[in-house]
């Protein structure tokens, strides 16, 4: 996917202004936020948060070996285990598989990596028709390849009457409005395509190192179609997949589903093992996994191991208060919210997603909801951090922070100039509690008010106090 | 490829840290893990397991309706069959074709669904009772497309493979059947989706109906 996260402060505005974007986020936010509140209650939350947290942290911290083990297993039961350091590579890999089963037609269920990898355009270079399957990722591909602005709710930006109009132009078929109707159709058009396709290309939720596994969850049903009607399977996950043992994901998936969609269990939860069987009269002849680096090695052993763990849930947008105003486009690249503001300047490299890590509003409502206790906001932190080390920041701040800092050292300049700088804010707010127009940062104020001091300093109420 | 390989898991390695001496330590741990096949904290099982299994299902939106014996099971289909105006055809895994189907006016053919079949009958291997989730394992008697292609799914659920959790049915797979099959699949009620304006939707690629009979006996 192309990397448009440097936009992401024009991109942003435009979408903080825009209200019809909040009212759709908004509706979604309350169905996730209540759901997964409501879905937690009958489970030891805390318990399976650090439970799942250790199991996350298990796989990573021998991450070569459970790999190793995962490839013995998958091997021994008839799949293929290839790797890939990037995206070229993956698209690389999948084309060649497909020449050599001779695939005209690829179903997909989503993954995340063949966003990252370009996939789709790669797959209709080498000859071979791609089709989205889950119903968020089908509209946005019939609407031009348009890119997904959530990780488990693609098309939480439109609204049905877009939809409506999107399928009657592409489907050729009357307007439907009724979403259940609107449904059915794409289930229609998608049905033919499940039944005629050569080859099936899914993610993986988890990979399990025990038995050479991988767990895929979906709710549609179109992981199952997927990885059961097409004679050609290639699972396509990162390297950060693995977990050891078929209890660990049980444990996984008490928390995956709740934390995600606010569900106690999703529809399907396959684990898929092997290729058919002789006897068996479905399934996939061929099964391939291709095992994608593409940055995520760098991440261990360093400061951001923690980021690993990740079960791509979206729990962190759905509470994000910043997600919540400007939705998953601005954020420029595969991955929104407060885990792509860590995520994307790790992969795509922090010289090109410079404001991610400052979108936030360090509140840590992310790491309060994140089922694998992800420090979100501390990651973040981290990357400034870097910013600042690499000199990446623009010069105004650099100087505006160094002069700060000078003046921190110096107490009674510092008093005096934050009693002048009252004075000046009490100024600009004319009186009133807020600061419409902030004098030397306007762009502060461009999309919110900015509070006006009480009238006196911490310093000067403090010299006044009542002395007991 | 073979480059690609190592070279990740060399630079894995040596991001970890990874010395002779520690891969035999980390090794060692692993086997130790598979060993224990460690439970997650779990919650309080229900004492009637039957009970809290048909609650959840019909929390998932399918439909449970309780018959004695696997004889019953028929009847109890063409009634519901009958109900929902469907038509009296369907297919179903073979294991369940020596059942009387045609004495309840019904015609069942034993073999893997295609697109065109509308109902689909189907046993399970087994069942959770914490989340009222059925499970159904690929074999050449138990195809996967059955539970799957159908608008409706039917499942005879026998209450003696009710099982609490996920943990245990995982624990009787390996009991049974020794190797996990090529497909494990828990099957939580008919297909949905939420996409469009995050309003649920039954009946998106798979089932629009799930429903179980459950027999009490068995
Ligand atoms: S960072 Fe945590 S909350 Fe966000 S998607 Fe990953 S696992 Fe979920």
């Amino acid at each position: 996917m192309q990397i448009r996260s440097m936009h992401f402060k024009a991109r942003a505005g435009a979408a903080a202004a825009d209200r019809a974007l909040q009212s759709k986020l908004a509706t979604a936010k309350g169905l996730f936020v209540d759901g997964r509140r409501r879905a937690v209650a009958d489970i030891d939350l805390e318990a399976t948060r650090e439970a799942s947290r250790a199991i996350r942290n298990r796989a990573v911290e021998n991450l070569d070996l459970w790999l190793e083990r995962f490839e013995q297993e998958a091997t021994r039961r008839g799949g293929q285990v290839l790797w890939a350091r990037d995206g070229a590579e993956i698209c690389r890999l999948v084309a060649d598989i497909a020449r050599r089963h001779g695939v005209k037609k690829a179903i997909k269920s989503k993954s995340m990596l063949s966003e990252e990898a370009g996939l789709n355009a790669a797959l209709e270079a080498a000859g071979v028709q791609p089709v989205e399957t889950d119903l968020g990722e089908y509209i946005l591909q019939i609407n031009d390849n348009e890119p997904p602005s959530h990780i488990i709710a693609p098309v939480i930006h439109k609204t049905k009457e877009e939809v409506a109009d999107l399928f009657a132009r592409v489907h050729g078929k009357p307007r439907k409005t009724e979403i259940g109707e609107m449904t059915r159709e794409a289930r229609e058009m998608l049905r033919t395509h499940f039944l005629s396709a050569d080859m099936g290309i899914s993610g993986g939720n988890f990979l399990v190192a025990e038995t050479g596994s991988v767990a895929l969850v979906t709710n549609e049903g179109n992981g199952r179609m997927v990885t059961t009607l097409p004679k050609v399977h290639v699972v396509i996950t990162g390297v950060e997949k693995v977990v050891p043992t078929l209890e660990d994901l049980a444990t996984l998936m008490r928390i995956l589903p709740r934390s995600a969609t606010g569900q106690s269990i999703s529809n399907y939860f396959s684990v898929l093992t092997g290729v058919k069987r002789p006897e068996d009269t479905d399934g996939p002849e061929h099964l391939y996994f291709i095992l994608v680096d593409n940055g995520r090695v760098d991440l261990l052993g360093g400061d951001f191991q923690d980021m690993l763990r990740c079960i791509r849930c979206a729990a962190c947008m759905n509470h994000c208060p910043v997600y919540q105003t400007i939705g998953g486009h601005a954020y420029g690249w595969v991955y929104p919210g407060p885990m792509g503001s860590v995520l994307t300047p790790l992969f795509v490299g922090i010289e090109n997603a410079l404001d991610l890590p400052h979108a936030a509003t360090m509140c840590n409502q992310c790491g309060v909801v994140c089922p694998v206790k992800i420090p979100l906001p501390e990651l973040m932190r981290k990357l400034r951090e870097q910013q600042v080390e690499r000199r990446l920041r623009p010069w105004g701040e650099r100087t505006a922070l160094g002069l700060w800092a000078w003046l921190a050292r110096h107490p009674s300049l510092y008093a005096l100039v934050a009693k002048l700088g009252v004075r000046y804010l009490n100024w600009l707010a004319e009186g009133g509690d807020r600061i419409r127009v902030m004098g030397v940062a306007p762009s502060w104020t461009d999309g919110r008010d900015f509070p006006a001091p009480e009238g006196r300093t911490f310093r000067e109420l403090y010299a006044k106090r009542p002395k007991t | 490829m073979q480059d690609s390989r190592e070279d990740i898991l060399s630079r894995i390695r040596r991001r970890l840290g990874r010395t002779a001496e520690n891969a035999t330590t980390g090794r060692a741990e692993i086997e130790a893990c598979l060993g224990r096949r460690e439970q997650g904290p779990r919650p309080a099982a229900e004492a009637d397991r039957v009970a809290r299994f048909c609650a959840r299902s019909e929390a998932l939106s399918s439909t449970v309706e309780e018959v004695a014996r696997r004889e019953d099971a028929p009847a109890a289909v063409a009634r519901y069959i009958a109900a929902h105006d469907l038509p009296r055809a369907a297919v179903a895994w073979r294991q369940l074709v020596g059942l009387d189907w045609s004495g309840a006016g019904l015609q069942v053919a034993g073999r893997a669904a295609n697109g065109d079949d509308l109902i689909g009958i189907t046993g399970v291997f087994c069942a959770v009772a914490e989340t009222g989730t059925l499970l159904v394992l690929s074999g050449p008697d138990t195809p996967a497309t059955a539970s799957l292609l159908p608008e409706t799914h039917i499942a005879l659920v026998p209450a003696s493979r009710i099982v609490p959790g996920m943990e245990e049915a995982f624990t009787l797979i390996r009991a049974e059947c020794g190797a996990l099959p090529r497909a494990v699949n828990f099957i939580s009620g008919p297909s949905r989706t939420g996409d469009i304006e995050q309003t649920l939707v039954l009946g998106a690629h798979g089932p629009y109906r799930v429903h179980i009979v459950l027999l009490r006996d068995c």
